[in-house]
């Protein structure tokens, strides 16, 4: 049982043991292993077909009715009916600019402040269990309560505004947060930072974990300084770390919902509401569920290019 | 780490016999409508109030016991703010209870839908208190046990020291002696902002609480002759004087443009002298204050004060198959000793005189006999029609504006042309 | 370290505040929000509202349902998603490129739009039921556990972590199995799996909380209240008076368990950094 050293992180081509002519499809073992390939796949990709594709194809097709959520009547095709409407309503391009603003805020503040944490708790020093789960707390705490607490701590005698007066010795005088459609919206992307960061710090965590000490020892050993070693071993072995945060952020930024929904209903004036809370209003709360299922396939679409953009500009320069 | 994964691998497969076994005695019970005979299961909104929702089930238990019942009876309770949500998911599977009860707007547009039966019972409704009897082209779809009442709230001791009159029912404050009052109020420089009026509030309490105003300039929401456009009616002058004159009050400074979660723990703490809340919050208040507590009537704003009306309602779902025995429960709990018992715990006003004789503190001189005067005198029904939802957000949405500072006119046209186009597009939702 | 500090009291404070609150009687909590008190446990304390919690709400079976519910969707999701990612990054599968983007399309579908349709279309499956020795077949999930479990189970958040992970596996290991004449389960089972540590971490701690913190779907789906989780309980205290101190008691009392699995899941947070050679 000897330790070998790791090899760099993509292995030359595997070895076969069949000859380098034989066509891949000839190999043995080639059959079973698309079986035992599919075998593996086969469950999770059963229940995701069963259990989202199937229903998001039902409510997205809705989209093309004028389905309601509570209606004796028939349920018509309409067509392009609820898109037409859509793109004519001048809350759903507020709502695009409004997530648009926030992922822009969001995505590397949050990813770039969870990486700090993730960084600073990635040692082994005492108490390091303690920041770890402190760090995490924010995300598990009940968004009742965050709410409850935030929308208290915004008010214009609040706590953010005195913290901030004291800070600045009475130079900054703190705004109306929640009620102003102007800084509204900056409230609730420092209140999303807050309590999603933790979540990301894990993530990044699993990252840093997948990065081979031996590289680390080589790079102490050639001299090279903290951020040397940030820049020239951390970084690169983060690649896929950083698409996945950087996907996920994204993805949960456009779909920011919860917040908006408990502190400001979409207010003041429209300045913080985003597409998902215009489509739960227009479906749950105004009854219009094929309206909302238009929503719904807009940002689909939408969050589908958005990633396939990402995804593009990220990928492996190999 | 090997042992590891067996473990894992161990435990998924107990959890999913055990995802088996709990799924086989798990099933829930709640909406066995068993076909027809012995049992039908009664679904209603106040799971975590446990005074009302003992009360309700002491009616079911004495029908229960009674020789007479058709049927037992099963109460299923859940939260009231989600309510609504499990009722509607419920209903688009195909599996609603046989009765249930609905916050009062709503009975129309359920009606409409065709969730609920007519009633047919046996008990004498015409001397209910006219708001808890829901009616909805003709036909009568929901009861309710009773009804609550929105009021002004204040300290004695304030208005003493401020010079200001307390209102009554017979002399309501008017307009100008409201904003009067506000300004000596505030003189008193006790409160940041001497009113609260709730708006932090969401969902349901805006076009409860603040329609009323609305009604009393003299506006209303939809045009009730017909129920098919708002125009007009909803972005009236008179519609558009009442936003001026509400949104003034936030800029004048008397209230808050968004208040405290909760207003009356506010008020009790002395961060407000004058408080908008509805008669639930009077037993709370009479506790903390005792004799200094005052309770006058909404102000009168050209047109008679106004309230809102209806609260929670009992019907009868359309697919029950043991409609007999529904209607027969509701005809016995209509009886006056339960529409007191139920009064009584739940702090509300009875839906009828006989049942308001049985409670001290409704009967004639009772500490809150003046909610059932507020109630019978000011009340108006929220719009009795299917589209009301619709109207609901629309209008409680164009309420958040106008705090926020949006020209009312543009709001105002806003709301209408969306609930005249809701309501066609529901084909003027006609049966 | 003084950054660390700085963090933990910002990321810190709204969990002290709730706990302190669930202390306090209600019209304290609301008087002390204006200053430090908010943070300090001054004042009226008793665990009164913790009693009066359980009395409001069975939430003792609350937490055993979301413990239940949740944890089995995490173990089976681990096993079931890092099969899957296996299969997807292992193996020379013909079309596995095509299912893995499927499988990530599915991450960005928003949930709310799926509700509906899902409620109906869980209705319209059939369900199995051991009544004595005969096996019933009726038809709908609604109101039953499963419903809460299953649809979550396959999820692609985990495929996606577990195939990262498993991508900076070396392939020479499952090469090195093979030859000593394993099957693909086997490398999967012993192999792969076994350094697959952290990532099973992660994935167990961040699948656990959508699931602990599932509201919109049970409330669609569950009707009787044996079966609700703890988050419809929360509703259960914002009736027309709202008891503040009972909400923050409760709301620290669903914390505990999300924490308290944190805590044992950490470890596996750091490896040892010395040591991430390969044991032949």
């Amino acid at each position: 049982m000897t330790t070998t050293q790791l090899p760099s992180r993509r292995p030359a081509v595997p070895a076969t043991s069949a000859s380098p002519h034989t066509p891949r499809h000839r190999r043995p073992g080639y059959l079973r292993e698309q079986l035992s390939g599919w075998g593996m796949i086969a469950p999770a990709a059963v229940l995701l077909l069963a259990f989202v594709f199937l229903p998001a194809i039902l409510g997205f097709g809705l989209a093309f009715t004028n389905a309601r959520l509570i209606s004796p009547r028939p349920v018509e095709f309409v067509g392009t009916d609820n898109f037409a409407r859509l793109f004519a309503d001048p809350t759903f391009w507020r709502a695009l600019l409004n997530v648009s603003y926030f992922a822009v805020v969001v995505v590397p503040v949050q990813s770039g402040l969870a990486l700090a944490m993730a960084l600073l708790i990635n040692k082994k020093f005492r108490g390091v269990n303690f920041f770890r789960t402190i760090y995490f707390l924010p995300v598990v705490t009940s968004m009742v309560v965050v709410s409850l607490l935030w929308l208290f701590m915004y008010r214009k005698d609040g706590l953010i505004n005195e913290l901030l007066s004291t800070f600045s010795f009475g130079l900054i005088q703190g705004a109306d947060w929640l009620n102003d459609p102007a800084t509204a919206m900056p409230a609730i992307i420092a209140l999303s930072i807050w309590q999603a960061a933790g979540f990301h710090m894990i993530i990044w965590l699993a990252g840093l974990q997948s990065i081979s000490g031996e590289l680390y020892e080589a790079a102490q050993l050639d001299g090279a300084s903290r951020w040397h070693q940030f820049r020239y071993v951390t970084w690169p072995g983060l690649k896929h770390t950083r698409s996945l945060v950087l996907v996920t952020i994204t993805i949960q930024a456009l779909g920011l919902f919860d917040q908006v929904s408990v502190m400001t209903q979409g207010g003041p004036l429209d300045s913080t509401t985003t597409i998902i809370y215009e489509a739960v209003r227009s479906g749950f709360k105004q009854q219009e569920t094929s309206y909302a299922s238009a929503i719904s396939l807009v940002f689909f679409v939408l969050v589908l290019l958005i990633s396939a953009v990402q995804r593009y500009l990220t990928r492996e320069k190999d | 780490m090997n042992k590891r994964f067996t473990r894992i691998l161990a435990t998924s497969i107990a959890a999913a016999a055990l995802v088996g076994s709990l799924g086989a005695c798990g099933k829930g019970s709640a909406s066995a409508t068993s076909d027809g005979t012995s049992e039908i299961t009664m679904w209603t909104h106040n799971a975590g109030n446990p005074e009302e929702l003992a009360a309700i089930k002491s009616v079911v238990d004495s029908y229960n016991k009674s020789g007479a019942a058709k049927a037992q009876i099963k109460v299923q309770a859940f939260p009231q703010d989600s309510y609504n949500d499990s009722v509607v998911s419920a209903a688009a599977a195909g599996k609603l209870p046989c009765i249930v009860d609905i916050d009062g707007p709503n009975v129309p547009n359920w009606a409409w839908a065709k969730y609920l039966t007519p009633l047919k019972l046996s008990a004498d409704l015409s001397k209910n208190l006219p708001s808890t009897v829901a009616k909805w082209e003709g036909q009568t779809y929901a009861v309710g046990y009773y009804d609550v009442a929105l009021a002004m709230l204040a300290r004695a001791s304030d208005l003493k020291a401020a010079g200001v009159r307390a209102a009554t029912v017979e002399k309501p404050w008017t307009k100008e002696e409201f904003q009067d009052a506000l300004t000596k109020l505030k003189a008193l420089g006790k409160w940041q902002y001497p009113l609260d009026m709730g708006t932090a509030g969401s969902g349901e309490w805006l076009p409860y609480a603040y329609s009323p105003f609305l009604q009393s300039f003299g506006a209303d929401l939809i045009n009730r002759d017909g129920f098919q456009s708002a125009d007009g009616t909803l972005n009236g002058d008179k519609a558009v004087a009442w936003a001026e004159w509400f949104r003034g009050l936030a800029d004048q400074g008397f209230m808050a443009k968004k208040s405290g979660k909760d207003s009356t723990q506010d008020f009790l703490n002395n961060k407000s002298g004058l408080l908008y809340t509805g008669s639930w919050a009077a037993d709370k208040a009479r506790t903390a204050l005792g004799k200094d507590l005052v309770v006058m009537p909404t102000v009168d704003l050209g047109n008679g004060p106004k309230v809102g009306g209806a609260s929670w309602q009992w019907g009868v779902t359309s697919g029950c198959k043991n409609a007999d025995a529904a209607m027969d429960y509701l005809s016995y709990s209509l009886k006056p000793e339960n529409l007191a018992a139920v009064a009584k715990a739940t702090g509300t006003i009875p839906a009828t005189d006989e049942a308001a004789a049985l409670l001290p503190a409704f009967a004639e001189g009772g500490a809150n006999r003046i909610f059932m005067e507020f109630s019978r005198n000011y009340a108006v029904m929220r719009p009795e029609t299917p589209a009301y939802p619709f109207i609901a957000t629309e209008y409680g949405k164009a309420v958040q504006d106008i705090l926020a500072g949006a020209d009312p006119k543009t709001v105002l046209d806003k709301a209408v042309k969306a609930i005249d186009a809701n309501i066609k597009s529901n084909g003027g939702y006609k049966n | 370290m003084l950054v660390r500090i700085v963090f933990a009291a910002v990321a810190a404070f709204p969990i002290v505040f709730m706990l302190v609150s669930s202390l306090k009687p209600d019209q304290q909590i609301f008087g002390d929000m204006s200053s430090v008190a908010a943070f300090l446990p001054i004042g009226n304390i008793s665990l009164d509202n913790y009693t009066a919690v359980f009395d409001r709400v069975p939430a003792a079976r609350f937490l055993i349902n979301s413990i239940g519910v949740s944890a089995v969707t995490v173990v089976l999701g681990i096993f079931i998603n890092s099969l899957c990612a296996f299969g997807l990054s292992r193996m020379e599968v013909r079309g596995k490129r095509v299912v893995f983007t499927a499988i990530l399309a599915t991450l960005i579908v928003p949930f709310q739009t799926l509700a509906l349709p899902l409620v109906w279309w869980v209705n319209q499956l059939p369900y199995f039921e051991l009544n004595g020795f005969s096996l019933e077949i009726s038809k709908g999930w609604l109101d039953t556990y499963q419903v809460q479990i299953i649809p979550f189970i396959a999820n692609a958040f985990s495929i996606y972590l577990y195939h990262q992970y498993f991508e900076s596996i070396p392939k020479e290991l499952d090469e090195a199995a093979r030859i000593d004449g394993a099957g693909w389960f086997k490398i999967y089972r012993q192999v792969v799996m076994p350094l697959a540590g952290p990532a099973t971490a992660t994935v167990a701690i961040l699948t656990f909380l959508p699931a602990w913190n599932s509201y919109l779907w049970p409330l669609m789906v569950v009707q009787s209240e044996e079966l609700r989780p703890v988050m419809i309980g929360i509703q259960y205290f914002f009736q027309l008076n709202v008891s503040w101190g009972e909400v923050m008691a409760y709301a620290s009392l669903i914390t505990v368990p999300v924490v308290i699995l944190f805590i044992a899941f950490q470890r596996s947070f750091i490896n040892s950094i010395a040591s991430s050679g390969v044991k032949g």
